[in-house]
């Protein structure tokens, strides 16, 4: 059952000049929930958008479910369907209501018949637990809400893998627990969950490996147990007395 | 490919990168640059093999001075189609100063060098002495009406004298200038609880809005003398400066009322809970803070004016493009319209461009000075 | 608070509010009252009534370019329509060129391809910084100095460029016709439906069907198919040189062409930008939470971009439109007979009912405009996002 479902292999990436990723080595196995977190710029967004193409890695290999992401368009689009993402700032889309928002892809990537498209959305809905906003539009409901229907957007596509970019960042305080409830949901459900975040409290919980990134490079990585208790490395030691001292 | 291979290449051809990513990135993308270039070299060695490389400028091919158009190269020779720029020569006297009487014409120089200084004031804000040159430009507009019109040790020189740049820059400046205090009350009055001062802005608003310049123009000449009681009558440039005014106020007070509508109404609470009366809370909290917000949008309908005050010629002024047509209605430069109509182009272009370049600067800076 | 009547007299907000308009009103009827008084003696004094009787004398001059049949013996009344028709002719044409063009440009600006983007920001550039009176003198010009009928400039093997005017085969519709024009209107409805039948198909079965293809063909080729049925039912008539000038067929005049040219090229520069600002402004995540979810790029742009960037060009296009509209007013500049030509420039001249005339000739461009902008209300009304945000 160790199954590898994403592998990374000496990922380097640059923005013009500046070296973003460097030598990223990484394998997840499915089931797996990992955890990354880092300084901002370090370049954790940066790899997880890699995987599904929204930026373009100029060495190294990606392998998605034995699919290789190149400049083939037919890989690229293999992969997108299986893989689901979320972003800090939703992108919910503002001019269809809720269940269309989450209904658009089954119809117009999957051809699935609208009756059908629209019972997978009310399901998704029902599991994010707001399907009574199935038919408002997304400048109605708060953050916390627009996030969940944001998840069950992916979900409705029937991803394995699914790839969330610092999720609750963008969201007030009282509303980041009913999101990461969710999240921790589909972790139990044993999807494979890569996450970029700064809430150790569901890293704790949920994750089975964490990945330290500082630079452009893993610093370390380890189970959240010896992560937290017992960080090898200088930087990690550095950050972790950052983020958890509030 | 390894991570060594990456790095030189990178790194050796940055242009190469680009040239590839910008101009070459697939078949269709190499299709369309091969076409534009092609377009480019053909309108542009057209254009300027006729303006600058086979043109007259002063003398002809044969080194003769040109006195008139019989004298061009294309009018006497049959294979040369160049420009014959004399015309421009011949004219620009008029072009600047149109009929101003050519011993008086170093107070509209002064007044041309004086006008830039002028504007320092407002354009800068992070200059030495800006005191100063603020109190030099609400003092510019009497200094530049004495200059150019006249008054005690001065003659007399009557607007219809004017022309050319002179009528263009007049009519532009003076009718921003005064246009902008116009709008600002307009702009407020449009926002007042009061329904008659609200609704009779709005109506005005409307009404300019609505209508084309050159019918406000075409009221101004024809009615203007009507309106008022016989023995005045405002001379025709000063009708044609009135319709630009209200045109622009028109405009102007609509790109303030939305610098007004982005304040939030926090600002105005704060101020009158501090006890500020409408006035004053208005000219110290919430002008300032609408008129930087508003001014890329100001600057717009600016350009819009400057523009526009080229329909003159229609009510018989002569502005620039007005002297351009008068000198194309000279016998001895009849038909080298494409010159004129160049010449005139590029003017106007460059003030435009100059004004819409500003504008951007500004707008960059709100921007900056907004996200802190 | 005492409540003496002075003190409430100026201050209290209420009452300070009423008589300081009431101050205005009476200030304004003031106005009016002395300007109308003057105004009325000057008339007299000039000989010129008021009154609008003259719309129903005959306007005694000629108008070279009319819609509708106009003599000197005509009124002015129907010289004013022949103005309003030709301002609605250049107008409406010049928006929908404009329009056409504009989108394209704006495309083109937000092209990958560095050096025809730039060939497009070029062209904006230099359209939208020079007086869109010297852009319509410009093409006028170049459009007179065509060569002359004798030795016009032909192309297309019957169509003829002079510094006349463009001229054109005229067609001529025979008998059956009617059916070729018939079948283009039942081509359209039947589409219409054709499309609602396979959108619902679609959401049944999940199946996409290529609908605007089938549907352009449709139209297309429907009266094609028709007119090849009925035999043809159409002929031309082509301009023929006799003498010094055509006959038959039909022609664009300078004054028009020029006009168009004029208008369309410095509103498409505007729209361009317009339509670039508006596809820009639909923000980065809306493509990538698209490209995330596996949508196809034309997908993307129908279903997500598109709306979104509409909503915000179309207000602004709107004010685009009417500025054209205002322009059109400048072809008394090159001698087009739009409405302030004609009977706001010569009826007023000869009837020196400067008042009336030119309240007429504003209140009809004020009908024009706030028609448009009410209709642009009404629109934006309803495609405002649901919600607060």
């Amino acid at each position: 059952m160790s199954e590898i479902v994403i592998s990374l292999e000496k990922v380097n990436k640059w923005f013009d000049d500046f070296h973003v990723l460097k030598d990223i080595d990484l394998s997840v196995i499915k089931g797996q929930k990992i955890v990354v977190c880092g300084p901002s710029g370090s370049g954790k967004s940066t790899m997880i958008r890699c995987i599904n193409r929204l930026e373009a890695h100029q060495g190294g290999k990606i392998v998605v479910h034995d699919t290789e992401l190149t400049n083939d368009l037919k890989n690229i689009d293999i992969i997108r369907k299986n893989v689901g993402m979320v972003f800090q700032q939703f992108n919910l889309f503002p001019h269809l209501s809720v269940l269309d928002n989450i209904s658009l892809a089954p119809i117009w990537v999957k051809k699935m018949p609208k009756k059908e498209a629209e019972k997978v959305a009310m399901a998704h809905l029902e599991k994010v637990k707001i399907p009574e906003q199935a038919h408002k539009f997304p400048g109605q409901l708060s953050g916390g809400q627009q996030q969940r229907v944001a998840i069950a957007r992916s979900l409705a596509m029937n991803p394995d893998i699914m790839l969330f970019d610092e999720p609750t960042s963008a969201l007030d305080p009282e509303m980041i627990k009913e999101v990461l409830d969710v999240m921790i949901q589909l972790a139990e459900e044993g999807m494979t969950m890569l996450v970029v975040t700064h809430e150790m409290g569901f890293a704790k919980t949920v994750a089975d490996q964490m990945i330290f990134m500082d630079e452009g490079k893993i610093v370390e990585q380890a189970t959240p147990d010896e992560f937290f208790n017992n960080p090898k490395s200088d930087r990690t030691k550095l950050f972790l007395s950052q983020i958890l001292n509030h | 490919m390894t991570t060594a291979a990456i790095n030189n290449s990178f790194l050796r051809s940055k242009a190469g990168i680009w040239l590839r990513k910008n101009l070459f990135s697939n078949w269709v993308n190499t299709f369309i640059t091969l076409l534009s270039l092609y377009f480019i070299w053909e309108v542009g060695s057209f254009f300027l093999n006729w303006a600058i490389f086979d043109a007259d400028f002063l003398v002809n091919f044969r080194g003769e001075e040109i006195l008139d158009r019989t004298y061009c190269s294309k009018n006497i020779e049959p294979g040369l189609h160049g420009a014959c720029w004399a015309i421009i020569d011949a004219r620009f006297y008029q072009f600047m100063y149109g009929f101003y009487p050519a011993e008086e014409v170093w107070r509209v120089n002064l007044t041309f060098f004086l006008l830039p200084i002028s504007l320092v004031g407002i354009f800068f804000d992070k200059i030495p002495y800006r005191k100063f040159f603020i109190y030099f430009t609400f003092l510019f507009p009497f200094i530049a009406y004495y200059l150019l019109y006249g008054g005690p040790t001065l003659s007399q020189v009557g607007t219809n004298k004017w022309g050319g740049l002179l009528v263009t820059l007049f009519l532009g400046v003076t009718g921003i200038g005064l246009a902008f205090p116009l709008s600002i009350l307009l702009a407020l009055g449009r926002r007042s609880q009061m329904p008659i001062i609200s609704s009779m802005c709005v109506i005005f608003i409307e009404f300019i809005r609505g209508v084309p310049l050159i019918t406000l123009l075409f009221t101004a000449n024809v009615m203007l003398p009507l309106f008022l009681p016989d023995g005045i009558s405002p001379d025709n440039l000063l009708r044609a400066l009135v319709a630009v005014t209200l045109f622009q106020s028109a405009y102007m007070a609509e790109a303030i009322r939305g610098g007004l509508q982005a304040i939030p109404r926090g600002q105005v609470e704060a101020a009158r809970a501090m006890g500020l009366s409408y006035w004053q809370s208005t000219r110290k909290i919430i002008l300032p803070q609408a008129l930087r917000i508003s001014i890329p949008p100001i600057v717009n309908t600016s350009i819009g004016l400057f523009k526009d005050t080229s329909l003159v010629l229609i009510i018989g002024l002569f502005d620039l493009l007005g002297i351009g047509r008068a000198a194309l209605a000279d016998m001895s430069w009849i038909k080298l319209y494409y010159e004129v109509y160049v010449f005139v182009s590029l003017v106007f272009f460059i003030f435009c461009f100059a004004m819409s370049r500003y504008s951007l600067y500004l707008e960059k800076k709100l921007k900056t000075d907004n996200s802190k | 608070m005492t409540s003496n009547p002075l003190r409430k007299l100026l201050f209290d907000e209420k009452i300070r509010s009423i008589w300081i308009q009431a101050l205005i009103v009476g200030l304004f009827a003031f106005l009016v009252y002395t300007v109308s008084q003057t105004t009325a003696y000057n008339l007299e004094k000039r000989g010129i009534g008021t009154g609008f009787e003259f719309l129903q004398m005959s306007a005694g001059y000629d108008i070279s370019f009319s819609l509708i049949d106009f003599t000197s013996k005509d009124t002015h009344l129907r010289a004013y329509f022949v103005g309003v028709l030709n301002t609605l002719l250049v107008s409406v044409t010049g928006i929908f060129l404009a329009t056409i063009l504009g989108f394209l440009v704006g495309v083109i600006r937000l092209s990958s391809n560095w050096l025809f983007r730039n060939i497009a920001y070029v062209y904006v550039e230099f359209t939208r910084n020079v007086p869109v009176l010297l852009q319509i003198i410009l093409w006028y010009s170049i459009l007179i100095h065509l060569p002359k009928v004798k030795q016009a400039v032909q192309f297309l093997e019957y169509f003829y460029l002079t510094n006349r005017g463009l001229y054109s085969p005229s067609p001529i519709f025979l008998e059956g016709f009617r059916f070729v024009a018939w079948s283009f209107v039942i081509a359209i409805i039947f589409t219409s439906f054709l499309k609602k039948y396979l959108k619902k198909k679609q959401n049944i079965t999940g199946n996409q069907y290529p609908i605007f293809y089938i549907n352009s063909a449709i139209i297309i080729f429907t009266p094609i198919l028709i007119f090849y049925i009925m035999g043809m039912p159409m002929e031309f008539s082509h301009p023929v040189i006799k003498g010094f000038n055509f006959q038959g067929g039909m022609v664009l005049r300078p004054e028009f062409m020029g006009m168009l040219l004029g208008l369309s090229i410095y509103t498409a520069a505007f729209i361009s930008e317009t339509v670039r600002s508006g596809i820009m402004a639909v923000s980065k995540g809306q493509r990538e939470a698209s490209q995330a979810l596996g949508l196809k790029s034309n997908f993307i742009m129908r279903l997500i971009i598109i709306p979104q960037a509409l909503r915000v060009i179309i207000p602004p296009l709107t004010s685009q439109y009417l500025n054209l509209t205002k322009n059109s007013s400048l072809g008394i500049a090159i001698g087009y007979s739009d409405l302030v030509h004609g009977f706001g420039g010569i009826s007023l001249n000869q009837t020196g009912k400067a008042i009336e005339i030119m309240l007429i000739v504003m209140v009809t461009y004020l009908i024009m405009s706030l028609t448009i902008s009410l209709l642009m209300n009404i629109y934006n009304r309803t495609v405002q996002f649901k919600g607060n945000a």
